[in-house]
């Protein structure tokens, strides 16, 4: 833990900031200093105010009061003072090589021979932050995978570009990144913060906030809840702070295994699954989990007889990419699934699709006024919602969930856990791969994938962190 | 194999011009000659021009199906006033650019779908050609004539600008620093945004350059065929559509080939010829055109797609 004490001028001063979209008071008064060497951790719900306090910081948005200034180099604008944003959802032109891609955001890079700076000061930051990282920069960023894109959005965020990343705002770094290159990321910001810089981080995951923070900021409803060192912080107190109760699922005690239905499930890959059971698919990322759920919902259903006769749905974990439809209302978002069975020689039944909506607002509770609302209206962590909506309305019997709760913030997690819980009982069964062990740790069985193959099958009390921790690395020191 | 056509998408695009021309040479060997190549290829100098010009719009995922009636304005224009009153003509030309630049920031900030603005721009372009030139006529300005039918040493002036136009544009969009920005305006619009460029600028920079290469365009078919008409080009505008895609293109995501699109338009052109050897019925022409085009797309795709299953 780097906690340089904070000293000097600070870098970005709020003093109380507001930002309101219409009636919506996002920021409510927030005062805010962020001083060299320190590190904080900003954590709340989504809809709690923290992308909008991101966007003041950055220059992205300017408050309707208050004031937003960068003290310690007198810059009128967050560029010229270094601040950086590295975003949660993936900013980068896939269209471009890596190189070409710090090009953007390094807008001094000119005149002749600018791709070989550009090349030789990308590699060098992803050197820095991520040894090893085996990018090239001069492959477009179309051919990385997801993880990779982002490790090349993190280095872009540290690179120097002209003059000195001072503080670098990470809004969920490691939501798609595996346990080890996060572990390099959060060695880099404690680098970073010992060397007189600062990081802001963002992050649902409490571990590495605890990890690697100096400072804890709570948001909560617009307004800064409370600001302390990490060390004054539990994880009982901080979740307290935040406003919710640790959910008892989260502590699932090793029971016995409960009684199943019959197998339902038996894939070519190895994957079996029971009525009733919550599966789940646990690994590093991006070793086959998403393409083994892929290649079994395609095996399962068919582009021809669509409707009535799928047994299987999909509940995408890349909303932008495969979940939601964008120009559609919430309402149109959650019945799409359900169509077929509400139609009426052909056509749609309004009323029956109003009815079935207003229910899972309801039972999945979506924060919104009105269903007809564009569902670009709602934050990400009800977009999901909706696509749970979507899935669950349907009378499939099997759920396949791709990393559903990519970020996500806490209470809708809560309420999701809750949900599959109740409908697992009722005898669905829930395929689930997921990034996050906790979540994992919830399963009745869990496969684990190491290089696009199951390593292990865990049951009952052998589902561990430590378990899946082992079957995922096991083989990997051995062979190198 | 597989991977490397789906990771230089320049190959294919080089291969099918080479197993076009093969095949014409082997058809007509008398094709094979200095002049020969020139008639061939001359006609492909301004679709070239064209297709770069679409080029520059769908580099911003957007489309433009204005550009033929563009063309066909921009000749009467170079084949009138251009020649009658330069100076007229060469503000006219240039106020004709600078619509473009307009068009560009209109779409953009209003967020107008761009191919309803330009179909809807197409009938302006042609009703100001009919009004310039209501019958074919007007007479090409002597120093465009004299360019088009230059006679280098060596290589045909087709060849000579074909190879001048790629490498220019190479440069502007591939390598320049402005140029990698614009191609970021198509593959990600917003993060151009937030990393402090103005995406309306460049949006309306885009959209000034395809004006600026579909002026060059129209300019370089006066030239060759001495006289215009308000429907010279029409065709224009689905065969530089065909010639960025030909050549490697995407419709959206900023996936453009400069090089490619060059390439795309002689290949286009060279087929109506290779289908005139093979003594073709003009009324099949158009339809062969469309096999050749589907089938070097198909070949794209196979290779994309056995790459991606190949991880």
């Amino acid at each position: 833990m780097s906690s340089a004490k904070a000293t000097g001028t600070p870098l970005v001063a709020l003093t109380d900031a507001e930002k309101h979209f219409g009636a919506v008071r996002a920021l409510d008064g927030v005062s805010l200093s962020i001083f060299p060497g320190e590190c904080i951790g900003l954590v709340g719900h989504n809809g709690a105010g923290k992308s909008t306090l991101v966007n003041l910081v950055n220059g992205g948005l300017t408050p309707s009061a208050g004031e937003v200034n960068f003290p310690a180099t007198g810059a009128p604008r967050a560029l010229e003072a270094g601040v950086r944003s590295v975003f949660q959802e993936l900013s980068l032109c896939p269209n471009l090589t890596v190189a070409e891609n710090l090009r953007i955001s390094h807008a001094d890079l000119t005149g002749f021979g600018w791709r070989t700076r550009a090349r030789a000061e990308i590699l060098k930051s992803l050197d820095t932050v991520f040894p090893d990282h085996g990018i090239d920069p001069n492959i477009t960023v179309d051919r990385l995978t997801i993880a990779e894109r982002q490790m090349v959005e993190i280095a872009i965020g540290f690179a120097p570009r002209g003059t000195q990343a001072r503080l670098v705002i990470l809004d969920e770094p490691t939501s798609s990144l595996d346990a080890a290159i996060a572990e390099q990321l959060l060695a880099h910001i404690r680098q970073f913060c010992a060397g007189g810089g600062a990081v802001l981080f963002i992050s649902h995951m409490m571990g590495e906030i605890f990890d690697v923070a100096s400072t804890i900021v709570v948001m909560k409803d617009g307004k800064i809840v409370a600001s302390r060192p990490t060390a004054e912080f539990t994880r009982a107190s901080l979740v307290e702070a935040m406003g919710h109760v640790a959910g008892p699922e989260a502590e699932k005690a090793a029971t016995s295994r409960p009684a199943f239905g019959a197998d339902i499930l038996n894939s070519k890959t190895g994957l079996t699954a029971s009525e009733g059971e919550v599966v789940g698919l646990a690994g590093l990322a991006g070793h086959g989990q998403a393409e083994a759920l892929a290649q079994l919902y395609f095996e399962h259903t068919s582009s021809w007889r669509a409707g009535k006769g799928s047994n299987m749905v999909f509940v995408a974990g890349d909303r932008g990419r495969d979940g939601i439809l964008p120009l559609w209302s919430i309402l149109r978002n959650a019945t799409v699934s359900i169509l077929p069975q509400i139609a009426r020689r052909g056509i749609v039944d309004r009323a029956a699709e109003t009815r079935i909506a207003a229910e899972w607002k309801a039972r999945i509770g979506i924060r919104t006024a009105d269903v007809t609302n564009n569902i670009l209206s709602l934050s990400g962590g009800n977009q999901q919602k909706v696509l749970f909506a979507r899935a669950l309305a349907s009378k499939a019997p099997v759920v396949v969930m791709d990393d559903p709760m990519r970020g996500v913030d806490v209470g809708t997690k809560q309420d999701v856990y809750a949900m599959i819980r109740s409908e697992a009982a009722k005898g669905r069964t829930f395929l689930w791969y997921s990034t996050e062990t906790d979540e994992v740790c919830q399963c009745d069985r869990v496969f684990v994938f190491r290089d696009e193959a199951i390593s292990a099958e865990l049951t009952g009390a052998d589902i561990t962190e430590d378990r899946i921790l082992e079957a995922s690395f096991e083989m990997q020191g051995v062979d190198a | 194999m597989t991977r490397l056509f789906a990771r230089h998408r320049i190959l294919l695009p080089i291969l099918s011009l080479a197993v076009l021309l093969a095949a014409t040479f082997y058809m007509q060997p008398r094709a094979m000659s200095y002049f020969g190549v020139n008639l061939l290829f001359n006609l492909a100098v301004p679709i070239a021009l064209a297709t770069v010009a679409q080029m520059m719009i769908i580099m911003v995922n957007d489309i433009d199906l204005s550009l033929g009636a563009f063309v066909s304005l921009v000749a009467c224009v170079t084949a009138t006033f251009l020649h009658d009153t330069p100076v007229l003509g060469v503000l006219i030309l240039a106020g004709l650019i600078a619509a473009y630049a307009g068009l560009g920031v209109l779409i953009h900030r209003f967020e107008l779908p761009a191919i309803v603005v330009t179909l809807g721009m197409s009938f302006v372009w042609g009703g100001l050609a009919l009004s310039i030139l209501p019958s074919p006529g007007g007479t090409a300005p002597p120093w465009i004539r004299s360019l088009m039918t230059v006679k280098p040493p060596l290589v045909p002036m087709a060849v000579v600008a074909a190879v001048l136009i790629a490498a220019v544009t190479h440069f502007l969009i591939i390598r320049t620093g402005i140029g990698t920005v614009l191609r970021g305006v198509g593959g990600n619009a917003a993060s151009v945004a937030r990393a402090g460029w103005p995406v309306l600028r460049l949006k309306a920079l885009a959209y000034a350059l395809a004006g600026l290469f579909g002026v060059l365009a129209g300019m370089a078919l006066v030239g060759l065929t001495t006289s215009a008409d308000a429907n010279i080009a029409l065709r224009y505008t689905l065969l530089s559509i065909a010639g960025v895609i030909l050549g490697g293109g995407e419709f959206i995501g900023g996936k453009v080939s400069p090089v490619g699109a060059v390439i795309g338009a002689l290949t286009l052109a060279l087929a109506a010829s290779f289908l005139s050897f093979l003594r073709l019925s003009p009324d099949w022409q158009i339809g062969a055109q469309g096999a050749i085009l589907i089938l070097v797309l198909t070949a794209r795709l196979i290779f994309t797609r056995r790459d991606e299953q190949e991880g």
